[in-house]
């Protein structure tokens, strides 16, 4: 099988008006034109998956896929339920949906199906699978738009899809339903005097089609905050579908670009705008915002008794040592998805069929938060910390750095374990190991020491095989 | 005609977890209980108003939500199944509840006459939002009284806390005169949380009280501050604080309900009935009674 790819990107309008009033606006009408276009386009491009992310589906609980492999109902807009009603039937992909939310959660994000009769499938969702795969030809996947989100977390939900896409050797067409300037008239208006809502709102609309015609995406997502503050009216903390959309297109600034169709409904600005892959010629633009990869905010916040700030001590106070790049001598294996080395050495190096850890310890990638809290805080004060929560993120770290060598935690085959306090700790540092280490069965030697390097109780030494 | 009256306000919180919780029959979810403290609060709240009489609910609810004025259920009665967007787990209710039209129409008019921008719904196929079936759920299982459905404006998404504060008075104003005019005894609900910062990760036992707190001390503070000016009567100060308030703790008083509850009940300066507060995944959530019916002819 090859690689999967995405074949296109588009961005739709939301409102239903292209479905169920096209007639009644000139504006209107063109845009539902470009939708028509658009299914064309996605039609001859032997797509096999449709994935749309759909800023009218807010959700809490992380994100949120489609899973019902047909879901039926009939949609009315809360707004503009005199326009009349849409009858939805979808195909959807439950399989990849169910597949996506698995890479979602080993990307550290928190994510789920769902698949309930009658789940009301949102306005943009209804309104741009009903134009762009008319007669469900495609499979498709819908995601929701967490309303707490920020940029890292669109992004590796993001990221987790397109691996997924590649591993799965699909031709994959990424869809964000959207306004461009979401600011309606307030009032009722008639159709033949729709226009875009203000002239600042136009200026910003039109400047982010020009980036997009000229293919540079990336441009976009990073000008998000900018654009929510000037012409998003803010109902969600941020405005995300491009950082999604751009990190689909591995935040390339070369893409191919084409405005469909650039319209308002009822004040919004509606676009239809198509993004090829084939590079532009424009050139990769500077990519500034840092890479990330893995997911480390707002894990276990039922289950964490220490609370945020305490778990942020480490990066805020300046009281640990200096980070280190890791180093890179033959047989390296280094990888973002553990935390930095606090001295000049690698995660882990590899002799023969042999890897050899550095010490692991329980620091969180990128935020270097303490699961379970610091031992101490800035100033030397002990804090009440939990051994087994630190103890597990020690596993879960030395898991990924297995994994980026191509092993697994199934091949530890030795450990030595650190800890600062034998008396209060061997307990529950004991309990979570016979629940996973315990479980593959390596040798283990336990010491106490003194300190260690950062605020933390525990930290192991592993030699594994490949 | 008699004339007409609002025999009492509640702020009447909408969380689907505790309908899920009561295990009702319309909906398809079975849980193991939770969310007692509030549900305990519902109870004692109906139980409050079970010797009054009156003709209609009118409740105002976040989730329907318009961007182009206020929008109320026309149609007699709505039936049909509802899924919660963000909680389908929890929540997939059968309703079948009835409108007073009549009452919808006439507040609809006299907010029109005020100048306000509004709609009546008249589509068949529209699904009543998950808060207004929450909370007509809790405050009268039975379901054996008409409603008026009054949609959220989001003007404060549009404008400010201070813009829908003063929009949702002039409404809560003509919501009153039209209940007034119409001769009927009437409840009013606003259906809202109060702090409104939701933990983003959900236990694998959704009604698991062992995980559930505030998310944070702020959101405490903020709510205890307002439970106490509800307590002691001061509901101008509940107006006065609204806007720090709906920012701090993100609180669900921005979708305009609490405001228009004050202000049908013309600010009240007498202490409400606090019959419970409890958290429900991190939300603050009060359950509060103006026995407007103790305080006649004041
Ligand atoms: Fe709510």
């Amino acid at each position: 099988m090859s690689d999967g790819e995405i074949v296109e990107s588009f961005v739709v309008p939301v409102h239903p008006h292209t479905v169920l009033a096209p007639q009644q606006n000139e504006g209107w009408s063109k845009l539902r034109a470009a939708y028509d276009h658009a299914a064309e386009i996605i039609s001859n491009s032997g797509a096999d998956l449709l994935i749309i992310y759909s800023t009218t589906w807010p959700s809490i609980i992380g994100h949120q896929m489609i899973s019902d492999p047909n879901p039926e109902w009939v949609m009315v807009d809360h707004d503009f339920h005199d326009l009349g009603s849409i009858n939805y039937s979808f195909n959807i992909d439950a399989e990849f949906a169910a597949l996506w939310n698995a890479e979602n959660h080993s990307r550290g994000l928190q994510s789920r199906c769902v698949n309930y009769r009658g789940f009301p499938i949102d306005v943009g969702s209804v309104v741009a699978l009903t134009l762009l795969n008319p007669d469900n030809k495609i499979p498709a996947v819908i995601v929701s738009s967490n309303v707490y989100a920020d940029r890292s977390e669109t992004t590796v939900l993001a990221k987790a899809c397109r691996d997924l896409v590649k591993k799965t050797g699909r031709k994959a067409v990424a869809i964000t339903a959207m306004s461009l300037s979401n600011r309606m008239f307030t009032e009722h208006i008639e159709a033949k005097d729709d226009r875009i809502h203000s002239l600042k709102d136009d200026e910003w609309n039109r400047k982010i089609l020009e980036f997009l015609t000229e293919g540079r995406l990336e441009d976009v997502g990073q000008l998000s905050r900018t654009i929510q503050q000037q012409i998003r009216v803010q109902k969600v903390v941020n405005f995300k579908p491009m950082w999604w959309l751009s990190a689909m297109n591995e935040n390339r600034n070369d893409l191919t670009g084409e405005v469909l169709a650039y319209e308002a409904i009822h004040g919004a600005g509606c676009a239809v705008v198509h993004l090829n892959p084939t590079p532009s010629g424009v050139g990769n633009k500077e990519y500034d915002e840092d890479e990330v990869e893995v997911f480390a905010g707002e894990r276990g916040v039922l289950d964490n008794i220490v609370s945020s700030e305490e778990t942020t001590t480490l990066s805020t106070a300046g009281s640990g040592p200096e980070l280190w790049n890791p180093t890179n001598a033959e047989g390296s294996v280094n990888t973002d998805a553990a935390p930095k080395p606090v001295g000049a050495y690698p995660h882990a190096r590899r002799v023969g069929d042999l890897l050899y850890l550095s010490g692991v310890g329980p620091r969180q990638p990128g935020t270097n938060a303490i699961p379970g809290g610091p031992i101490h805080d800035g100033d030397r004060k002990p804090l009440n910390y939990d051994i087994k929560a630190q103890t597990q993120a020690v596993i879960d770290n030395i898991s990924r750095i297995l994994e980026e060598a191509g092993s697994s935690i199934e091949n530890v085959l030795d450990v030595t374990s650190f800890l600062i306090d034998m008396d209060r700790d061997f307990k529950g540092y004991n309990e979570v190991w016979a629940d996973t280490l315990g479980k593959v069965g390596p040798t283990r030697t336990t010491l106490a020491i003194r300190a260690l390097p950062t605020p933390i109780a525990v930290e192991m030494k592993v030699i594994a095989k490949i | 005609m008699a004339k007409g009256e609002i025999v009492a306000g509640c702020l009447a919180p909408h969380p689907p977890h505790i309908v899920y919780a009561e295990n009702p029959s319309q909906n398809e979810p079975v849980a193991e209980g939770g969310w007692e403290q509030l549900r305990w609060g519902y109870e004692r709240l109906r139980e409050s108003l079970k010797d009054v009489d009156y003709d209609a609910i009118v409740v105002l609810s976040p989730h329907w939500q318009t961007y182009i004025g206020t929008h109320f259920l026309g149609l007699d009665n709505f039936q049909s199944l509802s899924v919660d967007p963000i909680f389908p787990n929890l929540f997939r209710y059968h309703y079948d509840l009835n409108i007073d039209v009549e009452l919808a129409k006439q507040i609809h008019d006299k907010a029109h006459d005020a100048g306000l921008t509004v709609k009546m719904m008249t589509n068949p196929d529209f699904r009543v939002d998950y808060g207004t079936i929450t909370t007509g759920h809790m405050f009268r299982p039975e379901w054996d009284k008409p409603l008026v459905v009054i949609s959220s404006n989001r003007s404060r998404d549009y404008y400010s806390v201070e813009v829908m504060q003063e929009m949702m008075i002039e409404l809560g104003k003509v919501t009153r005169e039209a209940i007034l005019e119409s001769g009927k005894k009437v409840v009013v609900l606003a259906s809202n949380s109060l702090s409104h910062r939701h933990f983003t990760t959900e236990s694998k036992i959704p009604e698991d009280m062992s995980k559930e707190h505030i998310t944070s001390h702020a959101m405490h503070l903020w709510d205890m501050r307002m439970i106490d000016y509800m307590k002691s009567g001061q509901c101008q100060r509940l107006i006065d604080e609204m806007p720090e308030f709906t920012e701090q703790a993100i609180a669900e008083t921005d979708g305009g309900a609490f405001t228009w509850l004050l202000s049908t009940l013309e600010v009240p300066d007498y202490p409400a009935i606090l019959h419970g507060y409890g958290t429900i995944i991190g939300t603050g959530n009060a359950i509060v009674e103006w026995p407007v019916y103790q305080h006649k002819g004041e």
